[in-house]
Formats: C-alpha cells, sequence, structure tokens
C-alpha cells in the first residue's frame, strides 16, 4: 500500500447538511478522510451517501457546514475548480465522442504551468495546454491501466458494460487527481464482474496511491475493499470504523443488522458486565447501567454450539441450511430465534446447547425506550400528534379528575377546565402501537420504512407522509417495509402530560 | 344478418384510395405536366421547362431569394429558439409546461387569421411598407418560431444532467461544458427544428404577399403565378418537382445526420 501518514487528512467535513425541499438528506454529517485511503460510505438507498459525494465532487452544495480539502475551504467550489474526479453510476460517458476522445475531455482541457528560462536567464511559468503527444500518452497509459488497449476508436455503443465501466475509470484517473469519487460504480454488473472489478478496483488504488472515496450499499462490497468505512442512515453518520470495527463492534442495532447477519435480542444490564437475555445471565465486556435496558448482538458465527447439557442456553433446531462452507442452523430458544453458523450439521427437531463467549457479546444503547410527540388537546378526549389524531385519556392530566358532559374537565377540586387546544406531551411505549392495513381504522398513517429483527420479534418504523413522524413499536407480525399501514393506539396507553405544567414544575 | 369479415389488408383499402387519388395521382400529372409542352393545342414530350428554369435569371434569383429567406428565418429561430428552450428544459421552475405552452399557443390560432394580426401590427407601428424582406422575414420567423422550440425542447429536456455533472467534472466551466456535451448532444433537435422550420419558409408565400405588399417573390409564389396568372401549368409543374427534390435533398442530408446521431444515443441504453 502507499504510504500512509495517518495525520493527514484530505478532506475535512465539517458540521455539514443538506436540506432538499425541505428534507434533510444529509445532516449535520462530521468526517475526515486520510490522503491515501479507500474509504467507503455505506448505507441504503435514501441515506445521504450520494447527496455526500456530490458535495465534495461539488455538484451539490451544502446547505450549511464545510468541506476543506486539504485544509482549504472548497465548500463552494464548482467542480472544474477541484482536483477531484468521478466515476459515475452509469457511467456518463459522452455518446457523441469514441473512447479516445471520452478519455481525453479532461486532459484537453487542463492547463499546466511549465516553467521556462528568458534570455536574461528569469525563470517564468505560463499555464500551458497539454500536446497533442502528451495526450496520446497519457491516454495509451490509462487505457493500459483498465486494459483496454486498442480500444481508442471504437464507440461508446460497442461496448459491454463493463468494458464502458472501465472507460469510465479510465477517463477520471487520466486526470491524476487527488481524490476519486466513485458512486456505486458496480451496481449495474452482474454479480461475476461486479467480484472481478472489486478486486481490480483495490489493485488500482495500491497502485496509483489516489484517495478512492467509494459509495455502495453494498456491505460486503464495503467490507472487501474499504480501509474505513462510513455507515449512515436517514443522512447521519451511524459509525465510522475499518471493516473489522464495524463488523466487530457495531456501533448500534441498525449497524449490526446492516453489516452481516446478526442476532439482535433486548437485554437487561443485571448488573457490572453481566447482561440478561433469553432468561441467562451471561458475562460481558461492555459496562452499561444496571437495570438498563440493551439490544445485545451475537454473530451467527460466535456462537458456539455443544451437547444440550453443556450449553449456557438451549434451544430446539427448526431449520438447516447448507451453505457451502458452514450449515445455517435456527434454533428457538424460549421465544427468541437463535441463527447459529457452523460446520457441524444437526437435525430438526434437535435440541441442542448454546454457549457465547463474553467478548462476543457486543451491547449497545437501546436506540428507542419510547416514543415522544408535542401534541396538543383537540377537543373532548382527543389529542392530535404525530400527524394523527387519536383518543386518549385527558382525565389522567389531573389526578382525581372527571368529564362533565359537555366536555369540561372537572378537578378533583371541582374545578372547571377547558382543555382545547392545551399543548401536551405524548409518550407512547414500543408494546402500546398496533398496525393495521385498513387506512381508517388508525389514527394515523404512514409507511413503514424500518424493520429489524430481533430474535423474538420486529422493530418497526412507521413514517408519516406529511411531516415525517416516525412511530416505533415492536410486533411479532411480519409486515412488509413500505407498506401503507394505520397506526392504533388504544387509549389507555397514551400518556400525556401538559407542557405548561411541566414548565411550571422544571 | 350478414357477417362482415375485414382482413388487415381490407382495412387498407381506405387509405390505399386516399393515397392514389390525393398523392400519387397529382404526382403523376405533375411529372407529366412537368415534361411536357402545349405547342398549337398539342402536348409533347420536352425539356424545355427544365432547360428554361436552369437558364432564367429571374427564376434562379427566385430560387435563391426563397434560400435566403428561408436561411435567414431559420437561423433566427434557432437563435431565439435555442436559449429559450434551454432555460425551460434545464430550469428546476415545476410549471414550466405552462410557460411552455404559452409559446406553443399560437400554432392553435389560424395561421392566416396571424398572419393578417401580424400584419396590422407591423402597420401600426409603422415598419409595414418599409423593408418587404425585413417584414416577410419578421412573418416567417413569428410563424414558425414553435417549431423550432417544441423539438429542441423536448431533445434538451431528455438530455442526462449526468453527462453535463461529468463534463464540469472532468475539468469544463460552463461554456466548455456547452459548446462540447450540451449542444453537440441536442443536435437531433436541432435539424429536426431546422427541417421543420427551412422547408415551410421556402414556400409559405402567404407570409410574402401579406407582410411583404406583393412585392417579395418566393418559390411558393412563383408555382402559384404560373399555375393561375401565366395558366402556364407545365412551367408550374416543374417549379414544384424542382422544389420538391430540394425538399427531398434536404431531408436526406438532415436524415442521415439524425439517424448518425440516434444510433450513438442508443449507446445508453446500458
Amino acid at each position: 500500500m502507499a504510504e500512509l501518514k495517518k495525520s493527514e487528512k484530505i478532506i475535512e467535513i465539517v458540521n455539514v447538511s443538506k436540506i432538499f425541499d425541505e428534507t434533510a438528506a444529509v445532516e449535520d454529517v462530521n468526517l475526515y478522510v486520510r490522503k491515501g485511503e479507500f474509504i467507503t460510505f455505506l448505507g441504503p438507498s435514501g441515506c445521504g451517501k450520494t447527496t455526500t459525494l456530490r458535495m465534495i465532487a461539488g455538484f451539490d452544495i451544502p446547505t450549511s457546514g464545510k468541506i476543506l480539502l486539504n485544509g482549504k475551504d472548497i465548500t463552494n467550489l464548482p467542480p472544474n475548480k477541484r482536483p477531484v474526479n468521478t466515476v459515475f453510476q452509469r457511467y456518463a460517458l459522452f455518446p457523441h465522442f469514441n473512447i479516445y476522445d471520452n478519455i481525453a475531455f479532461g486532459l484537453k482541457l487542463k492547463k499546466i504551468p511549465v516553467t521556462y528560462v528568458n534570455d536574461k536567464g528569469e525563470t517564468y511559468t505560463k499555464l500551458q495546454k497539454l500536446t497533442r503527444k502528451e495526450i496520446d500518452e497519457k491516454v495509451k497509459n490509462a487505457l493500459a491501466v483498465v486494459d483496454l488497449e486498442g480500444f481508442e476508436k471504437r464507440s461508446v455503443s460497442t461496448l459491454s458494460g463493463g468494458q464502458q465501466q472501465r472507460v469510465a475509470i479510465a477517463r477520471a484517473i487520466v486526470n491524476e487527481p487527488e481524490i476519486l469519487l466513485l458512486d456505486e460504480p458496480l451496481g449495474a454488473l452482474d454479480l461475476k464482474m461486479r467480484k472481478e472489478m472489486q478486486i481490480e478496483l483495490k489493485e488500482m488504488h495500491r497502485k496509483l496511491g489516489i484517495t478512492f472515496i467509494y459509495v455502495t450499499h453494498d456491505q460486503e462490497e464495503a467490507l472487501t475493499m474499504s480501509d474505513t468505512i462510513v455507515v449512515m442512515k436517514d443522512g447521519r453518520i451511524q459509525q465510522i470504523g475499518t471493516p473489522t470495527e464495524i463488523y466487530n463492534e457495531p456501533a448500534n442495532a441498525f449497524v449490526a443488522d446492516f453489516i452481516g447477519d446478526s442476532n439482535i435480542l433486548n437485554g437487561t444490564m443485571v448488573d457490572k458486565f453481566t447482561v440478561r437475555f433469553c432468561n441467562h445471565n451471561f458475562q460481558c465486556v461492555d459496562d452499561f447501567e444496571k437495570n438498563e435496558k440493551v439490544d445485545v448482538v451475537v454473530r451467527p458465527e460466535d456462537i458456539e454450539m455443544t451437547d444440550k447439557e453443556n450449553g449456557m442456553l438451549s434451544g430446539r433446531v427448526i431449520s438447516v441450511v447448507f451453505k457451502g462452507v458452514h450449515y445455517e442452523i435456527t434454533a428457538m430458544v424460549g421465544r427468541s430465534e437463535m441463527v447459529i453458523q457452523s460446520t457441524q450439521s444437526r437435525a430438526v427437531g434437535d435440541i441442542i446447547g448454546m454457549n457465547i463467549a463474553p467478548d462476543n457479546i457486543h451491547i449497545m444503547k437501546k436506540e428507542f425506550t419510547v416514543n415522544k410527540y408535542d401534541g396538543y388537546i383537540s377537543k373532548k378526549n382527543t389529542v392530535i400528534f404525530g400527524d394523527g389524531k387519536f383518543d386518549c385519556d385527558v382525565t389522567q392530566l389531573y389526578p382525581g379528575s372527571h368529564l362533565d358532559e359537555e366536555g369540561y374537565l372537572i378537578t378533583a377540586d371541582g374545578e372547571k377546565i377547558d382543555l382545547t387546544d392545551v399543548d401536551v406531551t405524548v409518550e407512547v411505549g414500543l408494546q402500546s402501537i398496533e398496525i393495521s392495513d385498513n387506512a381508517d381504522e388508525g389514527g394515523a398513517q404512514g409507511h413503514i420504512v424500518s424493520l429489524i429483527y430481533k430474535g423474538d420479534h420486529y422493530q418497526y418504523i412507521v413514517r408519516t407522509e406529511e411531516n415525517e413522524e416516525d412511530y416505533v413499536f415492536d410486533s411479532e407480525d411480519l409486515w412488509n417495509e413500505n407498506d401503507f399501514v394505520s397506526v392504533k393506539i388504544k387509549p389507555e396507553n397514551i400518556r400525556l402530560q401538559l407542557k405548561q405544567e411541566m414548565k411550571q414544575n422544571g | 344478418m350478414v357477417k362482415i369479415h375485414f382482413s388487415r389488408k381490407q382495412l387498407c383499402i381506405p387509405y390505399g384510395l386516399f393515397l392514389a387519388l390525393f398523392v400519387v395521382i397529382p404526382m403523376l400529372l405533375i411529372l407529366f405536366y412537368a415534361f411536357t409542352e402545349t405547342v398549337d393545342g398539342t402536348i409533347r414530350f420536352s425539356f424545355a421547362n427544365f432547360l428554361n428554369f436552369f437558364t432564367s435569371t429571374a427564376k434562379l434569383s427566385t430560387l435563391l431569394m426563397s434560400f435566403t429567406i428561408a436561411i435567414i428565418s431559420t437561423a433566427i429561430c434557432l437563435l431565439i429558439a435555442y436559449p429559450l428552450a434551454y432555460i425551460l428544459a434545464r430550469s428546476k421552475f415545476k410549471k414550466k409546461n405552462v410557460l411552455l405552452m404559452l409559446f406553443i399557443m399560437p400554432m392553435w390560432i389560424n395561421f392566416v387569421l396571424r398572419i393578417t394580426a401580424l400584419r396590422e401590427l407591423l402597420d401600426l407601428i409603422g415598419l409595414l411598407g418599409t423593408d418587404n424582406y425585413l417584414n416577410t422575414i419578421i412573418g416567417m420567423v413569428y410563424d414558425f418560431l414553435p417549431f423550432m422550440i417544441l423539438p429542441l425542447y423536448t431533445t434538451l429536456e431528455k438530455l442526462d444532467n449526468s453527462y453535463l455533472e461529468a463534463a464540469a467534472d472532468l475539468g469544463g466551466n460552463k461554456f466548455t461544458v456547452f459548446t462540447r456535451v450540451t449542444f453537440p448532444l441536442s443536435m437531433p433537435g436541432v435539424i429536426s427544428g431546422i427541417t421543420m422550420v427551412f422547408m415551410p419558409s421556402m414556400t409559405n408565400y402567404v407570409v410574402s404577399d401579406t407582410l411583404g405588399n406583393f412585392n417579395i417573390t418566393i418559390l411558393g409564389k412563383l408555382i402559384d403565378q404560373y399555375f393561375t396568372t401565366y395558366d402556364n401549368w407545365h412551367m408550374g409543374s416543374m417549379i414544384s418537382i424542382i422544389l420538391l427534390v430540394i425538399i427531398f435533398l434536404t431531408m436526406l442530408l438532415t436524415g442521415r445526420f439524425k439517424d448518425e446521431n440516434r444510433d450513438a444515443r442508443g449507446a445508453n441504453l446500458w
């Protein structure tokens, strides 16, 4: 690998946000890229990875924040003024040029300083275009790097997808950029070609010694190629680390779920370095507050399968799938599913034991323990929050109160209160939300934007369209991502608190 | 009840009849008249009309005049329409279809009405009768501008933004991005716009008569004169044939250009 000075930051992104039509594509992103490294922005579609790349390229200008290149602010610099070149997702090769002219495009526009000595012996520099010969040579070299010698006169339309991909890379690297940006460059290729190109790109990175910033949604691609991975979701960075760190120490349930296979379980910290899940206390290496609810992540290959007598856990095998190198065995432990990767096979119905070493138990803070909203009472026993309207029990606001016939609240002291338009904070537990595919049944409607399997249940996020309010909840039922559903909450599960009163108390 | 069965071939009969009556037979008649002459009441085969056209300075200068007017009108249309189509197509303005419609709407109004209105307008501002060439060109541009805007807008609107981004990424400033990528890639629209404006500008003598005060003679007018004023169908037919050949040659030329370009565009259907 090219020599890597750890301290040299080539790109710094400082507090960058990008807002399109009132929705934030990228929110308060901070990261730096070291000179010469292969860094990958990884995440599902719509996570902001491409927008971040486009802001580095100069196609999009951040709404707020700064982008520094070698310490200099380039936030508002147009793309043609940046020493950065891009390989586009769909190559964007110019159809009206042949391969040679495509690759030479940047070179023909380039002006380089040339130093001369005049009669008096003084030196001076002049910006000068490259000569025909120099361009020829560079194009030839670039074609050699991508293994397409002799393709100069071919037209773009005669090339296969893989060849067009190579031309796109050649067209970018021929300009000797300081940074090469690659926007899902292998997305349009078939699996075999993709694997080959992964190796070639890595090799190219080693040979050229320039910084690669790579965008992909393919976690395997990211793990294979990168020095550093930036995992993103909903415009925010979830975790930055080496592939090993990201895989072994995922920062949260999302990262664990997105990278590789994992068992994600609900656990509780019962003591220092002791976590309880699946009705068993495990030693672990992470320290959280006692009694804190946590997410426990265990990789399938980290579960050791034993006889039922010798295991910390025991469970019944419900499925066995042969995966070539290993078997993927799914066992029910109580009400939780546990996926195990093992070179040994078991029969469905067998009772097996399982051991997990302390450093293979990854504990992370629970992202959501309760849904919180700002809302207001609209009329008698109805509260509006989260883009929806729900029946509730307003008498909880004043202990001992009741409603009179006209809908006024009568407190325990007999005081009459009109609650209309009173602001409240609303809390709804993760277990208290149900969804239905009948849009009229619930108080709010939205699409399922995320589901994460957590051993014995799924954790869903339903997002409304209007103000993008999220409803997070647990359910054992399986729904599909993007399903349009309505959210049902029983009145007794809606916890209300007066904002005014909170202010007084606070 | 009698069941009537149509085969596909039979369904072509109405169109075939139409084609024969209004296209094939008239064409043959024109061909016949063009290569004959009437001497003492008898019709005989002759090349005289053909030779006459290419030896008559008056007719050749009319041809040249038509060419000049058409070229100037087309060029002005292109100069006005391109920036307009570009701005409309590349803007992020959501209601741009409404704006486009405003420019296209004159096409919905009767042509003669439009020209008459323009004549009144030119009269009002005192331009009518001052320069017949200028007024004719104003009329042609006014009349055929939508035909230039529409194909340009369609091509520019479909133009993949990533080409422009790639060009900027490779070091192109706004000017070079336009000259090396945007404009070449919009050539199909330019060509079809030119075709749609150039051809009618050569022949549309309603415009030249109305706005040029009958002082401008273009090819279309000449044909009309031979058929109606001079009652010489042979010469009229010959000029029609020559015009047809010119249009056909232009089509051939631009058509080939367009095909080449379409080939290149097909490359993007990866």
